[in-house]
């Protein structure tokens, strides 16, 4: 029900949205004094409430992080928690100024959906997870044939699938959700064999199962998932300060910077640290896009860099326990890489 | 004649202004403006903002290919079928379970209606307890209550329980056997459709010997003879051609047979049970909306407390009944929408689904609309005709 009010709510916003202004979200978030986040109605590790409420993950801290290069204060973020169905017409609509919600990049969401993906801030690819007490002979993908498989609709998630067992010329039976708890709860009731999600979502979600012991993630990695922040596409300025803020996290951990030193560092003689963190004579590297020139003190301050990001809410800081892999920076062997900030 | 001119005449005279006919037109033409110029504005607006948000348009997008599978379909569809297929699959599953759940919660709701005006202390009290709680819970949670009912009662695949006939039940829902029809078996419904030909004219035949002779004849027990006994025979001279398919443990489920989901299931039984306390009601203020003149009437001229109720007051109470009943049905239809709780893939779900895969927020949702208020003016429309066929008739 709530998707087709936000359907219909978003097709009236698109309908009778003031069309003038609305371009410039920089200056409208600076109107109202805060960022307004578009997250997961809770994925472990990527954004979900703690007990006291507060959101937590590395899509959550990374819209701190925006917030930190825009008002050098990381806590001036709301958040909207959004089903995998919601998430693109609340962004369409203007009801969020970024949407940070372990979300796919692809070329239809790039183009037909009018979004623009900023970057890749978590390299991911679709794995099964089955109870392995109730299946014990199961140690592959391939042995699913005839399956029943949970899945929520709204997601690359369902597209691969279909892919996956037609390819293999396997039959299974979807069953399928539009909220995570229901999906979460029907795997957990033994309505289907399978759980099917991002890899890092299944790690994250066997620990909000009743006995997470008994379940094991499958092999098998059937897709690539390159999931990151996105924005509406014509507003540069906003696009340049939401992919900026992903490379300065990117920049900072390649040069040492983290939250326990970024003061010291301030006053480093490396002319590469001096620039990026704002301290060149004359800088206007800040100005340039729309920010102040300490803006990447700011976010490194608020959250860190972006490899304390990724060890405290998905790594060995946190239950998940991840590996960094293919989200190691490029010069450790993995993926990420920033273009010089100069 | 003279007088009927100065009549006539009389509005106009005075100022053209004061006129209330043309004032009339006046106010009719400036509502009419402003409203196109309204709705024209919205459209005008949702196309720029479309442009500039750089979101495609148009219903083109119902040709690509949907890509995602679907649970249940009634007619054939694979992750190749295109979105518009997806769609119409979505709404053959909304007919479904709204079509079934409005034939079982008629028939529940007449049986509490009667119930709560019974004799009975007991019946009466049960019916009144069943009603006043069903109508006070939220439909979205009885739905909820049937389906983890379905998931947390019953038992997984490996340990479903045997029921006759081959089938089973299991958390994964009902199985039976699908019969499947050999060599010869067009025969079987031939005889089925002969059966019921038969069974009409005998009624027809039956009624008009009452209305002539008074006398009466076992219509309900030859009916189910000539549409039981014909096909069987049929069967029989046919050579026995039906087989089953029966269901089978597999690895992972039940395979083979027929399978009825527990999205399906639950859903249908909470639209049915739900809707059925409003039956009732409506039901039985029907019944005391029919004067007791007319029960003792039919009394004094010897009919059994049954036959009164069956031929004097439910005929008369349907004309109170039928209009209320209608909008019972609107609302079930729109209620099964809640489908989505429990991922039954009916127009909602599907539909959301390709709103969401294709971004086509605006078309998908006109599209849903129009369904929906289509198929509430196509059951009106059914039920004005069934009212006006229930209209008294004077004699
Ligand atoms: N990366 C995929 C799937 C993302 C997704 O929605 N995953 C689910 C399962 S892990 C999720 O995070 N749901 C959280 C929610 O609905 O709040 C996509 O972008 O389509």
């Amino acid at each position: 029900m709530k998707h087709i009010a936000i359907g219909i709510l978003g097709a009236a916003a698109l309908g009778l949205v003031a069309s003038a202004a609305s371009a410039a979200t920089l200056d409208d978030v600076k109107a109202k004094g805060f960022i307004q986040c578009g997250v997961s109605t809770g994925l472990a590790g990527f954004s979900a409430p703690d007990d006291k409420g507060d959101w937590q993950g590395i899509d959550a801290d990374f819209c701190r992080a925006v917030a930190a290069a825009v008002f050098g204060d990381g806590t001036k973020v709301k958040f909207t928690p959004l089903s995998a169905k919601e998430r693109f017409t609340a962004l369409q609509s203007g009801e969020i100024d970024i949407l940070s919600r372990n979300t796919t990049w692809t070329i239809n969401r790039d183009t037909a959906l009018g979004l623009n993906f900023v970057g890749v801030t978590y390299y991911d690819g679709q794995g099964f997870m089955i109870n392995a007490k109730k299946l014990p002979g199961v140690n592959s993908a391939l042995q699913l044939s005839g399956a029943a498989v949970c899945v929520q609709s709204g997601t690359t998630t369902e597209l691969n699938l279909a892919d996956y067992f037609k390819s293999n010329k396997m039959e299974y039976n979807p069953v399928v959700f539009e909220k995570l708890e229901e999906v979460n709860a029907a795997y957990d009731a033994g309505r289907c064999d399978v759980y099917t999600t991002d890899q890092s979502g299944l790690y994250g979600i066997r620990l909000t199962l009743g006995a997470p012991a008994d379940h094991v993630v499958l092999p098998e990695i059937i897709s690539k998932e390159p999931l990151g922040p996105a924005v509406r596409q014509g507003d540069d300025q906003w696009y340049h300060i939401v992919k900026w803020t992903y490379f300065a996290l990117l920049q900072a951990e390649e040069l040492g910077i983290t939250k326990a030193n970024v003061e010291e560092m301030k006053a480093s003689d490396n002319p590469e640290i001096k620039r990026v963190l704002g301290q060149e004579a004359d800088t206007k590297i800040g100005t340039d896009l729309g920010v102040s020139n300490d803006w990447v003190v700011n976010i490194v301050k608020a959250v860190g860099n972006y490899g304390e990001m990724f060890e405290r809410n998905v790594g060995s800081g946190s239950p998940l326990k991840i590996a960094r892999g293919i989200n190691a920076l490029w010069t450790k062997g993995g993926l990420q890489y920033a273009p010089p900030i100069r | 004649m003279a007088s009927q001119e100065i009549l006539r005449e009389e509005p106009s005279r005075g100022s053209f202004i004061n006129d209330p006919k043309v004032r009339g037109i006046f106010f009719q033409a400036v509502v009419v403006i402003v409203l196109v110029a309204l709705v024209w504005w919205i459209v005008q607006n949702t196309i720029d903002n479309l442009t500039r948000l750089r979101i495609a348009s148009g219903f083109g997008f119902l040709r690509g290919r949907a890509g995602f599978d679907i649970s249940d379909s009634a007619i054939a569809y694979s992750s190749d079928s295109t979105y518009g297929r997806a769609i119409v699959v979505g709404f053959i599953n909304t007919l479904i379970v709204a079509g079934a759940g409005i034939i079982t919660a008629t028939i529940i709701g007449f049986i509490l209606g009667i119930g709560r005006l019974s004799h009975n202390w007991l019946i009466r009290k049960i019916c009144m307890v069943y009603v006043e709680v069903f109508r006070n819970i939220p439909p979205l949670l009885v739905i909820f209550f049937w389906y983890s009912g379905v998931l947390s009662v019953l038992p997984p695949p490996r340990e479903s329980i045997n029921l006759p006939f081959g089938s089973f039940l299991n958390q994964r829902g009902f199985y039976f056997l699908r019969p499947i029809w050999g060599e010869g078996s067009w025969l079987i419904l031939v005889a089925l459709l002969l059966g019921i030909a038969m069974a009409w004219f005998v009624a027809r035949k039956a009624r008009q010997r009452q209305m002539a002779t008074g006398q009466q004849f076992p219509v309900f027990w030859t009916s189910a003879a000539l549409i039981t006994g014909l096909p069987l025979l049929a069967y029989a001279l046919s050579g026995f051609p039906l087989s089953f398919d029966y269901p089978k443990q597999s690895t992972f489920n039940l395979t083979g047979g027929f399978q009825v989901k527990p999205e399906f299931l639950s859903l249908y039984l909470a639209l049915s049970f739900y809707t059925a306390a409003f039956i009732a009601e409506i039901v039985r203020a029907g019944i005391m909306g029919v004067s007791k003149g007319q029960t003792e009437a039919a009394g004094a001229l010897g009919l059994r407390p049954g036959s009164i109720l069956r031929l004097v007051v439910i005929p008369q109470a349907m004309r109170i009944v039928i209009p209320p009943l209608t909008s019972q049905y609107l609302n079930l239809t729109k209620n099964s929408s809640l489908a989505i709780a429990i991922g039954y893939p009916d127009l909602t779900a599907t539909t959301g689904t390709v709103l969401n895969q294709t971004g086509q927020a605006i078309e998908c949702v006109l599209i849903m609309m129009v369904v929906y208020l289509a198929l509430s003016l196509l059951t009106s429309a059914i039920m004005n005709v069934v009212n006006a066929r229930m209209a008294l008739v004077e004699r």
